[in-house]
């Protein structure tokens, strides 16, 4: 029947004027206006910085999750799979310190990079190769990441050796003319990502597959070859995430980057990204990243609204965002 | 209203039970149906045909309730009636058997069929009623499946009857069947086609709406033909042969909208496909493609022609006894490695398959040929919107705004940013499916034109239509497909529409018919 519903030609979607792109960024406008009324301080640079900083790696992981979530799929996994990657690298460098010294961190670093593309790479194949829709494929590997990291840890902690722990802590408390280095490395991302997203072939073709899988396939592009690659550069950037994160951190445990899917997702949708794929928005991907956590400090900062209710509000954010998306269809 | 009780010996002819005056439809000022006048009455089959486009299931729709008229008006039992949906005309008694299949496969016939319209009481189903009904209504049109059965275990045939009892469910004076053998192969037409005449015995009056001139012939008591959204007449179905239906739903003269003929050297093969299987859709199919020729492949839709190039394309499964591209043996595994050996296809469905709608023109027309835009430093922007600007001038699409999307195009633009998508890999072989489907006169001529220049250059061309008047006018040969196989050859005088018709329609038909010296 759905073809008889749709039989007189209604105008086609999407091409309202550009609201679902500026939405996100003028909702971060308002929030900060809402935030300086209810607390000057919000607006201090410290806390501005610190809120970035912050908002640092769940960024950095929803802009790999862009490109899975454009090319029409999900991954649940992430959360599970920054906790891994760090107990990973962590057990590494402590492994080579007694005989590299600080040497172990560049090195420890690639070998986050390499479990990150690895276990992206697994994500993908399970997705194509197994033919296995990608919230379940995701939902498995998640469990399987979850329980290596608790496995790894003993049920407990992993923390990074003493004698790397001061050279290593720039790379999350440092900062480079003023701007602390995961803001810095959250913007080089991004605009690498904007790069491959806008202007490349794989770009195009990410979103194509997204859009409609029939006309990619059509249009003579591997869909397999596209998804998969999406779940890599999702790994990448959750291992680059990870990668900023050990210092604050300072441990690998069995609950570290619990329920960041979740942000992650909320994130990417309020940024305007199409959730059923074939629309991918990397700079608004960013600014959602940034508004969940300015929400999560506004909630600090004020007295209005426990803290411990930070996750509901995400939560009817991202319903929110939906609801927004789907009427800005009609 | 009881479930149609059937006058002992329903006369034929008696008062019309669902009449329609004048009915016209208009989508956006666009109008695709007007002036229909026709009625329907008890114990009769009446048949609507006409070529895809013509607005029959248009009318269809009017009459079911799931479009209304923008003029014209709906009569039942002599009162004038309106439906504001589906479900007034189902409570009027108009049942609509769906041409393609509806049916939840995971879910068991029962609830199916009830789907929607449950028995139950306070919130409670009363899955033995509902079991003991759908079993009673299987069985009245002699279907044998189980109600228990899941939909996605039976075979198809099996789930049009299914959905057959569905729409039968409750009262039921008019059914109306839209193309109902569409889907089904030749030996699952006749028991569905028994069952039809087991209703209209029963004194249901029967809209049957098809282009299997065949089965109109057998089955019509009166044939109503539509041509463009008009209404070329109603007819005795008495004395109507295939052949007569076939002209009245061509009808007119088509003589200034194809090209010219222009004379060309049709040289030696340069695509050979041998023995080509597609599981279910065609069978031991062979076929020749020469230098500077343009082939046409007629037949209705589903005997195999879409299926046939997809399986060349590596698009679904198939098997080759051979494939030879310029004499050489050939595999295409992808649409990518066809169209890198200079075979394009551009497919029947350019909303689904062939466009993305919510994508801007220029990255919809490079989508199959990145590597012309692609630089080291990633796509060249610039170049882009030069190739677009030539695809506009040199296929003349008319657009507000070079920003616009896809969607927004008329069909006919659509068409022609499709083509300049295929062509934009410079094919040596083009393969169209449906070149003019849904589009008017202006862009049909246009892409007519079009294609001779394409033999014209030296490439050559297979066209894939539903319209046989199209084929005649553009193409050199035509191969006739019926249910899966060549069921004819047609090439010179003999290209005329009875003939294409015929071979389309009819497992009967000769194999090869010749006017002499079409080509070589």
């Amino acid at each position: 029947m759905a073809d008889l519903a749709a039989a007189p030609p209604r105008a086609e979607p999407g091409w309202s004027i550009g609201w679902g792109d500026a939405g996100p960024f003028l909702a971060l406008a308002a929030l900060i206006a809402i935030g300086f009324l209810v607390n000057p301080d919000f607006l201090s640079a410290n806390n501005i910085a610190n809120v970035v900083t912050r908002s640092a790696f769940i960024a950095i992981i929803a802009i790999g999750a862009t490109f899975v979530i454009s090319s029409g799929g999900l991954d649940l996994s992430v959360g599970s799979m920054a906790a891994f990657i760090t107990g990973v690298m962590i057990l590494f460098m402590n492994w080579v310190a007694p005989s590299v010294g600080t040497a172990a961190i560049p090195l420890g670093m690639a070998v986050a990079l390499v479990t990150g593309i690895a276990c992206g790479l697994m994500n993908g194949a399970i997705v194509t190769l197994g033919r296995i829709e990608p919230f379940i494929a995701t939902l498995g590997t998640m469990g399987i990441f979850r329980a290596l990291i608790t496995y790894m840890t003993d049920g407990g902690t992993v923390a990074i050796d003493r004698s790397l722990r001061d050279a290593y802590r720039p790379v999350y408390f440092g900062d480079v003319l003023g701007v602390p280095i995961p803001i810095l490395v959250s913007l080089a991302v991004a605009l690498v990502a904007a790069y491959v997203l806008y202007r490349t072939r794989y770009g195009r073709r990410c979103v194509a597959v997204g859009a409609n899988e029939d006309v990619a396939r059509y249009s003579g592009i591997s869909i397999p070859r596209v998804r998969t690659m999406a779940f890599v550069i999702q790994g990448a950037c959750v291992a680059i995430a990870a990668i900023c994160y050990v210092p604050r951190l300072g441990a690998a445990t069995p609950t570290t980057g619990l329920l960041w899917e979740l942000q992650v997702i909320t994130a990417v949708v309020i940024g305007g990204t199409a959730l059923r794929g074939g629309r991918g928005r990397i700079w608004g991907t960013v600014a959602g990243a940034v508004i969940l956590e300015f929400i999560a400090n506004l909630m600090v900062l004020s007295d209005f609204v426990s803290e411990y209710l930070v996750a509901a509000v995400q939560g009817v954010i991202i319903i929110i965002a939906m609801l927004i998306q789907r009427m800005s269809k009609r | 209203m009881n479930a149609a009780p059937a006058p002992p010996s329903p006369a034929r002819g008696g008062a019309p039970v669902l009449r329609a005056e004048r009915l016209a439809k208009a989508f956006g000022g666009v109008p695709v149906l007007s002036d229909i006048s026709l009625d329907i009455r008890p114990g009769e089959i009446h048949a609507v045909i006409g070529e895809n486009g013509a607005g029959k299931s248009t009318l269809m729709r009017l009459l079911s309730g799931y479009l209304r008229p923008s003029e014209g008006a709906l009569w039942m039992d002599g009162e004038p009636i309106a439906f504001h949906g589906p479900a007034d005309a189902q409570a009027a008694g108009i049942a609509l058997v769906h041409q393609e299949i509806l049916l939840a496969e995971a879910l068991s016939v029962t609830e199916n069929i009830f789907i929607g319209r449950e028995i139950g009481r306070f919130g409670r189903l009363d899955e033995r009623a509902m079991r003991a009904a759908a079993a009673a209504q299987l069985a009245e049109i002699g279907c044998k499946v189980s109600p228990r059965a899941r939909v996605g275990d039976i075979s198809l045939a099996n789930r049009q009857l299914v959905q057959i009892a569905k729409a039968l469910l409750g009262t039921h004076r008019v059914v109306i069947f839209d193309e109902p053998t569409a889907v089904l192969t030749h030996d699952e037409v006749d028991p569905l086609l028994d069952i039809i005449v087991k209703l209209k015995q029963r004194g249901v009056a029967i809209l049957y709406i098809s282009h299997r001139l065949d089965e109109v012939e057998r089955l019509a008591d009166r044939v109503t033909v539509l041509r463009d959204g008009r209404m070329v007449g109603s007819y005795e179905a008495e004395g109507l042969t295939p052949h007569r239906m076939a002209s009245l739903m061509v009808g007119r003269e088509f003589a200034s909208l194809y090209p010219v003929r222009v004379p060309r050297d049709i040289a030696g093969p340069v695509l050979e496909i041998e023995h080509a299987h597609v599981p279910g859709f065609v069978h031991d199919v062979s076929l020749t493609l020469h230098k500077g020729e343009i082939l046409g492949l007629a037949g209705m839709i589903g005997a195999g022609r879409t299926e046939l190039f997809e399986g060349l394309l590596g698009l679904r499964p198939a098997s080759f006894g051979a494939v030879r591209l310029h004499g050489k043996p050939s595999h295409f595994a992808s649409p990518a490695q066809a169209a890198a050996a200079g075979i394009g296809y551009l497919t029947e469905d350019r909303k689904g398959k062939g466009l993305l709608l919510g994508e801007r023109l220029a990255p919809n027309l490079t989508l199959a040929a990145l590597d012309r835009v692609h630089t080291v430093a990633g796509l060249d922007l610039a170049r882009e919107a030069q190739l677009l600007d030539r695809a506009v001038a040199s296929y003349d699409i008319r657009l507000r705004s070079r920003d616009a999307k896809a969607g927004q195009l008329s069909g006919g633009n659509q068409q022609k940013l499709l083509l300049a998508k295929v062509m934009l890999n410079d094919p040596s072989i083009l393969v169209i499916d449906e070149p003019t489907r849904g589009i008017d006169i202006a862009n049909k001529s246009q892409i007519y034109a079009f294609i001779q220049s394409l033999v014209q250059e030296g490439r050559s061309c297979i066209v894939i239509s539903s319209e046989m008047q199209e084929l005649i006018g553009l193409c050199d040969r035509i191969l006739v497909m019926r249910s899966g196989r060549i069921n004819g050859e047609l090439s010179g005088d003999a290209m005329t529409e009875s003939n294409v018709a015929l071979h389309a329609t009819s497992s009967a038909a000769h194999e090869k018919t010749s006017g002499r010296n079409a080509h070589g």
